[in-house]
C-alpha cells in the first residue's frame, strides 16, 4: 500500500532522514519507533508529501509525485501530534473538514459529505459532542475528534503521529483499541509513531525502528525489540521478556545506563 | 436534549435579526438631519424608491430632494464602507488565524495615507484625485508588504508577513510625515480625511460599489475554506488544500475591499476588528457565519456611527473615525482581555 525507496529529508544542513525503504502492505499496522529526534514524525510528513525530499513514495502502485494534493488527500488521512483544533468550531465542523478532498474549492459539502460525517462521529460515539466548541472537549474527547475527522476522509491509510501523547493510561488503551478495531472492520492500513515500546509492540504487525534518521532495523516486533537494539539506539538499560501473548514486554531496569 | 447535529451557517434568523439592525439604522440615519420629517414618511419614502413600486409618502419635492441627495447616498456609502471594513477584517482574521488582525495590518492604511498626502500636497485644487490616490495607495502598500514578506522568509508564511506590514507601515507613515511638513498649510485637510468622511455623495457611492461588489462576493465565497484554513497550514495541506493559496486570494479579495473603503471614507478604524468579534461571540466561529454576518453588521454599525457623528454636536459633525475608535479602543482592550483568560 505503500512504499518508499531512498526517502531522504534536509531540514537546512540537517539530514533529517537518510535513504529510508518502507514497506507497509495494506492493512497492516507499522509502528515507527525511534528516541527522541530520530526523524519518527519526519517520515509520516513525507510520506504525506508535507516536507520537500528526494526519493520516491509510491502509493497503492502510484507515484505520490504525480498525485494531486486532494488525490493524495483521498489516499492518506494523516492527524498530526499535537493537532490544531480551533476552540471555537465545532465538533462537526471539525469533523467535516475530513470531508474537503471531496468538496470543490468554493463549494460547499453535499448531503453525502454530511451524513458521512454524522456516521463517522455516531461510531466513535461523539454524536452527543457534535454541538459542543472544541475548546470544551477533555484530551480524549479530543484525540477521537482529531480520529473523527481523519476517518472522515474515508481513506484507505491512517498516518497517526504519537495518537496517544498526553493521554492517560486508559484513554491511550481506548484509542489505540478503537483504531485497531476500526482498521479491522475497513480493512485500513495504519501508520503511527508510537512512544511506548511495548504499546509499539502489542498493537503493531510490524515495526521499524529509526535512528538518527536511518532504519535501523525493522520486521516483526519480536525481530525489532531486543535488548541489544533497543540499549544501543535508545542509550537505555532494558530487559526484554514475551508478555502473555507472546510479544514482547519492554521494562527499564533501575540503575543503567 | 440533543442540538440537531449539522455544519454551521448563518441561521437564516441571524441573517434576519442583522438586517432588521441595517434598516432600522438607515431610516435612522435618513431621519436626522435639520429639516423636519416623520419617520413614517422617510419609510414610505424609501418603499417608494425601490423598483416598481410607486407611494405617495406626502413629502414636497424639496424634502424629497434632500433626502435623495444628501441623506441616502451618506447612508449608503455608510453602509457599503462599513460592511467593506468588517468584512475584510474578517478576512484577515482568517488568514492570519488571529482575531485581533484589521484591514490595515499589510500597509493599506499607511500607503493611502501617503498617497492621498501627496495628493493634497502636490494638486490641493483637484479634489477628485484623493479616492483615486488613497485607492492606488492602499493597493501599492499591501503589494509592497506582501512581495516583501514572501520574499523575506518562508514562501506563504504568515508571521513574516505581518512583520513586513509593520515595517512598510512605520516606512510609509514616516514619508508621509515628512512629505505634509512641506505643506503645513493642508495639515487639517490631511487629517480630516485620516479621520473619516461618508458624507461625499452619489458620486462616492458609485465609485465604491463595483469593488465592493466583486471583492465581497469573494469573500464570502470562501468561508469555507478560512476554516479549513483555521487548523494549520500542514493539516490544510493534509486535507488537500494548498494554503498560499487560499489566502493569497482572500488577501487579495480583502485588501480590494480595503482599498474601495478607503478610497472613499479616508482611514476609519477598528469597525475591522469590532464587528467581527461581535459576530463570533453571538452567532459562533464559522467563517461560514461570520463573513455575512460581519458584512451585514459592519454596515449597520457604520450607518449608526455617522448618525451619532452628526448628530452629538449638531449643527456640527464629529469625524466618523473618532466615533469608532471611541467605541473601538475600549472594545479592543476587552477582548485582549477576554482571550488572555480564556488561553490560561
Amino acid at each position: 500500500m505503500i512504499e518508499t525507496s531512498a526517502l531522504s529529508v534536509r531540514l537546512g544542513d540537517r539530514e533529517v532522514l537518510a535513504e529510508v525503504d518502507l514497506r507497509v502492505r495494506r492493512g497492516d499496522w507499522l509502528a515507527i519507533i525511534g528516541p527522541n529526534g530520530a526523524g519518527k514524525s519526519t517520515l509520516l510528513k513525507a510520506v504525506m508529501g508535507l516536507v520537500a525530499h528526494r526519493g520516491t513514495v509510491t502509493l497503492d502502485g502510484r507515484p505520490a509525485a504525480g498525485l494531486k494534493p486532494r488525490e493524495r488527500a483521498r489516499l492518506l488521512a494523516y492527524a498530526p501530534q499535537t493537532p490544531a483544533l480551533p476552540p471555537d468550531m465545532t465538533v462537526f465542523d471539525y469533523a467535516l473538514l475530513g470531508r474537503t478532498p471531496y468538496i470543490p474549492y468554493l463549494g460547499r459539502e453535499s448531503r453525502h459529505d454530511r451524513d458521512v460525517t454524522a456516521s463517522v462521529l455516531d461510531r466513535l460515539d461523539l454524536t452527543e459532542l457534535a454541538m459542543r466548541r472544541a475548546g470544551e472537549l477533555s484530551g480524549g474527547e479530543r484525540q477521537r475528534v482529531v480520529l473523527a475527522r481523519a476517518l472522515a476522509q474515508q481513506a484507505p491509510v491512517l498516518l497517526l503521529d504519537e495518537p496517544t501523547t498526553a493521554l492517560d493510561l486508559g484513554h491511550q488503551q481506548q484509542v489505540l483499541e478503537l483504531v485497531d478495531r476500526l482498521r479491522r472492520a475497513d480493512g485500513l492500513t495504519v501508520v503511527t509513531t508510537l512512544h511506548d515500546l511495548t504499546v509499539a509492540g502489542l498493537y503493531a504487525d510490524a515495526l521499524l525502528l529509526l535512528a538518527e534518521g536511518r532504519a535501523a532495523a525493522s520486521g516483526a516486533p519480536a525481530q525489532v525489540l531486543t535488548e541489544a537494539l533497543v540499549g544501543r539506539h535508545f542509550d537505555a538499560h532494558v530487559k526484554i521478556e514475551p508478555g502473555p501473548d507472546g510479544r514482547p514486554v519492554v521494562h527499564l531496569v533501575r540503575g543503567g545506563p | 436534549m440533543v442540538a440537531q447535529a449539522g455544519p454551521s451557517r448563518a441561521r437564516p434568523l441571524w441573517v434576519l435579526a442583522a438586517l432588521g439592525v441595517l434598516a432600522v439604522a438607515m431610516v435612522a440615519g435618513l431621519l436626522d438631519g435639520a429639516a423636519d420629517i416623520s419617520p413614517w414618511q422617510v419609510v414610505l419614502q424609501a418603499v417608494d424608491w425601490l423598483p416598481f413600486v410607486h407611494v405617495d409618502s406626502g413629502l414636497a419635492p424639496v424634502e424629497q430632494g434632500l433626502l435623495f441627495e444628501l441623506r441616502l447616498p451618506r447612508v449608503l456609502v455608510a453602509a457599503v464602507v462599513g460592511g467593506l471594513l468588517a468584512v475584510a477584517g474578517a478576512g484577515y482574521q482568517g488568514v492570519f488565524r488571529n482575531p485581533l488582525a484589521d484591514p490595515y495590518l499589510l500597509g493599506a492604511a499607511a500607503g493611502a495615507g501617503l498617497a492621498t498626502t501627496v495628493a493634497i500636497v502636490l494638486l490641493p485644487s483637484a479634489a477628485g484625485s484623493i479616492p483615486v490616490a488613497a485607492f492606488l495607495g492602499a493597493v501599492g502598500g499591501v503589494f509592497l508588504a506582501y512581495t516583501l514578506g514572501n520574499t523575506a522568509g518562508r514562501a506563504g508564511g504568515t508571521a513574516t508577513l505581518v512583520l513586513a506590514g509593520v515595517a512598510v507601515t512605520s516606512f510609509l507613515t514616516a514619508i508621509q510625515t515628512f512629505v505634509q511638513q512641506f505643506k503645513v498649510e493642508e495639515l487639517q485637510r490631511i487629517y480630516s480625511w485620516i479621520l473619516g468622511d461618508v458624507g461625499g455623495g452619489w458620486d462616492q457611492f458609485w465609485l465604491v460599489l463595483p469593488y465592493a461588489a466583486v471583492s465581497a462576493v469573494l469573500l464570502l465565497l470562501h468561508g469555507r475554506m478560512l476554516d479549513v484554513l483555521s487548523v494549520g497550514d500542514e493539516e490544510a495541506a493534509s486535507l488537500g488544500v494548498r494554503a498560499a493559496r487560499v489566502r493569497f486570494t482572500v488577501l487579495l479579495a480583502a485588501s480590494l475591499a480595503t482599498a474601495a473603503a478607503v478610497a472613499v471614507s479616508g482611514l476609519i478604524g477598528f469597525v475591522g476588528i469590532v464587528i467581527p468579534h461581535v459576530v463570533r461571540r453571538l452567532a459562533g466561529g464559522s467563517y461560514r457565519i461570520v463573513l455575512p454576518l460581519s458584512l451585514i453588521g459592519g454596515a449597520a454599525f457604520l450607518v449608526a456611527a455617522d448618525l451619532v457623528a452628526r448628530t452629538v454636536i449638531a449643527p456640527a459633525e464629529l469625524p466618523i473615525g473618532v466615533v469608532t475608535m471611541f467605541v473601538g479602543a475600549p472594545f479592543f482592550v476587552g477582548v485582549l482581555r477576554m482571550t488572555r483568560r480564556a488561553s490560561t
